[in-house]
């Protein structure tokens, strides 16, 4: 008979909270209305606080909820830390701007919680099945985020492409699933590692393999499977794009590295080579491709996308450094990019808002302080000492050739220069162009806390290197212990 | 066994050949019925696995409310589909070249179908053997034990699609005469009814 172990819900207790607060929100939201959207946005952010709280809570050791289908460990929670850190900002951030653009209603918040739910259960999936729910999850909600500003030709144009190409990528993980679960037997992490570690792997486990990979690449959007990005990340609305460039992110991204550590770790000569692929051609085109952008959500999206490369060869060593490298990256990623669309967010002139490059002229003039914070993140952004990215990018390369793969790390190095362009051009036009129409002012309390938040975090990154390495290697090693 | 085998094939058929046609029909609605031939045909596929629960589903969900609603959309769009074939045979070289691979790659791949050596051993055992309990009663027991995240979730997705569902059409439209029960039920007589009198042979 049954064995009742199923109900120890102890290590979902985060995700059952959120979960259940999130449908007490949404019960407010339609029994007050839209009136009630700011309340009902702090609540958010203090269920994301609460939460937070709760995921932090030790269990000792790595645990599984739900027979074997859900995992939580010290991975599982440092990128839930983030996925969590990511969202209460990008809720704050929306604040102001929802009720400026008259888009605020009370399913806005709702939305973000259950994405970020979905997230959650994204980065403690340990089944083939639970995985592909969470990110269903996560997904339906960012499209219908996409599309919130419905009566904007742009912001449906997001959501539907977002939609349709999201589906399609869905198709094929679920194609590939389904060949991994005729050729193994299993759905469930531990059991497939178990039996990829045996010996003999029939071919057909490594094409479901590949289309997996697939799946997984065009949710942390990695070229070849990238095309969605700057299309999205331009029509939808501002603090949408910077929910998008954060949050999904580092979740897809844990998703994609628990995948191929824990399941599919015995097949890393097969995979290797792909993941190399991949974060060759993100990084490269995401480079070349941002130097023409006139739109600075779309050299974001560009910008995105060359992040995801240089993550990508953490993941392509393999080893429990790279992954740690990974974690660093993505914690230090989450930040500056906050930060860079907090920035965004304030380009507003005359109530409108403002997305060229160029209009950013003469910033340095015209707003010293956001044009010194906005310098710090495009100096963090391309990697340049002391600021922190400098540190996501050292770790990372450290790690490819302590792995013995001087070319990955070399192409780099010279595509990290290439995207040095782009970004120090930003400098050049806040500083060295004539001043363009003033931006408006004050931003509001809670865009100052931010940006001085995150400019502090870029700027003196030196006193959190040591307890962020431990944390993260902490973290890697939780994935190799198996 | 013989009266299986012809069923199978019967229904295997079929199924294959109205799915040919939902892709080759000229007309969408007729598109729209071999999706349904099609639905009925996988059905009688799960009743022959002795999986009749599921075949009831597919019958429910799929052809009773999905492939109408797909009959209603169809009927509704004014798509000319003369002109979306247009491009068919500019593009039928590359894709079907395309499709050609990709069919050589899988025909490769089913050629060497092993399953992995250790697969029998972590390969979930069924809850009991079938016959013994009906496999509605068995869906049951799994879907609220064992798999009760799977149905929560599942649950939470619906959930999302149908906020979702509001949010980008839902439009409060004026001048809409809505319903007011409290306002109905308010009504007194003095402001409802008004009584004239009437003069004989002179009207209001």
């Amino acid at each position: 008979m049954l064995s009742w172990d199923f109900l120890a819900l102890q290590p979902a207790l985060p995700e059952v909270f959120l979960a259940l607060s999130t449908m007490v929100l949404l019960m407010l939201g339609v029994f007050r209305g839209d009136g009630h959207t700011r309340i009902i946005s702090w609540f958010a952010v203090l269920v994301l606080g609460l939460t937070l709280l709760l995921v932090l809570d030790d269990l000792g050791g790595t645990k599984r909820a739900f027979g074997d289908i859900f995992i939580v460990d010290a991975f599982a929670q440092f990128m839930k830390v983030l996925v969590l850190i990511g969202s209460s900002f990008a809720v704050v951030m929306s604040l102001g701007y929802i009720e400026r653009e008259k888009i605020a209603r009370f399913e806005y918040p709702i939305l973000f919680l259950f994405a970020t739910l979905g997230m959650m259960m994204m980065i403690s999936a340990n089944d083939l099945i639970s995985l592909y729910l969470g990110l269903e999850l996560q997904s339906l909600s960012l499209y219908v985020i996409a599309a919130f500003r419905r009566d904007s030709t742009r912001s449906t144009e997001a959501g539907l492409k977002y939609f349709v190409l999201g589906a399609l990528s869905s198709g094929m993980l679920l194609y590939g699933a389904s060949m991994v679960y005729g050729f193994a037997g299993t759905t469930g992490f531990d059991r497939l590692a178990a039996v990829l570690d045996a010996g003999a792997v029939p071919v057909g486990l490594i094409v479901g393999l590949v289309f997996v990979i697939a799946g997984l690449a065009f949710k942390v959007a990695a070229v070849p499977f990238h095309m969605w990005t700057p299309d999205v990340y331009e029509g939808a609305p501002t603090p949408v794009t910077a929910f998008f460039a954060v949050a999904p992110k580092v979740a897809a991204m844990a998703l994609f590295v628990r995948v191929m550590i824990d399941p599919f770790g015995a097949l890393i000569g097969q995979w290797q080579q792909i993941i190399v692929f991949i974060s060759i051609a993100s990084m490269v085109l995401a480079a070349f491709a941002a130097i023409n952008q006139t739109n600075i959500k779309r050299l974001m999206a560009y910008s995105s996308i060359g992040h995801v490369g240089y993550m990508l060869i953490g993941l392509a060593a393999g080893t429990q450094e790279g992954i740690s490298g990974l974690i660093i990256y993505l914690t230090i990623y989450v930040f500056m990019t906050v930060g860079t669309f907090a920035c965004i967010l304030c380009m507003r002139s005359h109530g409108r808002m403002l997305e060229g490059i160029d209009d950013l002229a003469g910033l340095g003039k015209t707003n010293p302080p956001m044009a010194a914070v906005l310098t710090a993140f495009m100096f963090s952004l391309t990697g340049i000492p002391p600021v922190a990215g400098f540190f996501g990018k050292f770790f990372i390369f450290r790690a490819a050739i302590n792995a013995e793969m001087y070319t990955l790390a070399v192409i780099g190095v010279l595509s990290s220069v290439v995207a040095a362009f782009y970004y120090m051009r930003i400098v050049k036009i806040m500083y060295f162009d004539e001043p363009a129409e003033r931006f408006d002012r004050p931003i509001g309390r809670e865009m100052t806390l931010i940006l001085v938040g995150t400019g502090l975090f870029i700027v003196f990154f030196f006193p959190f290197i040591a307890p962020l390495l431990e944390g993260a290697d902490a973290a890697a090693s939780s994935l190799f212990v198996g | 066994m013989i009266v299986q085998a012809l069923a199978f094939y019967m229904f295997a058929t079929v199924a294959i050949a109205a799915g040919v046609m939902v892709i080759s029909a000229r007309n969408p609605v007729h598109s729209v019925f071999f999706l349904i031939a099609a639905f009925f045909n996988a059905a009688g596929l799960f009743v022959l696995l002795g999986a009749e629960f599921l075949a009831m589903i597919l019958v429910i969900v799929y052809v009773g409310a999905v492939a109408v609603l797909f009959l209603f959309v169809v009927m509704m769009l004014d798509i000319n589909f003369v002109e979306l074939r247009q491009g068919f045979l500019q593009y039928l070289p590359i894709g079907g070249l395309i499709g050609v691979i990709l069919l050589v790659e899988l025909l490769f791949i089913f050629a060497s179908w092993t399953v992995a050596p250790d697969a029998g051993a972590v390969a979930a055992a069924p809850m009991s053997a079938l016959g013994e309990i009906s496999n509605t009663r068995m869906f049951g027991r799994l879907l609220y034990t064992k798999y009760i995240y799977y149905f929560q979730a599942a649950g939470l997705v619906l959930l999302v699609a149908m906020i979702g569902a509001i949010v980008l059409t839902l439009r409060t439209r004026k001048g809409v005469r809505r319903q007011k029960v409290p306002d109905q039920l308010r009504r007194t007589r003095a402001e409802s009814v008004e009584i004239k009198k009437v003069e004989t042979g002179k009207g209001i």
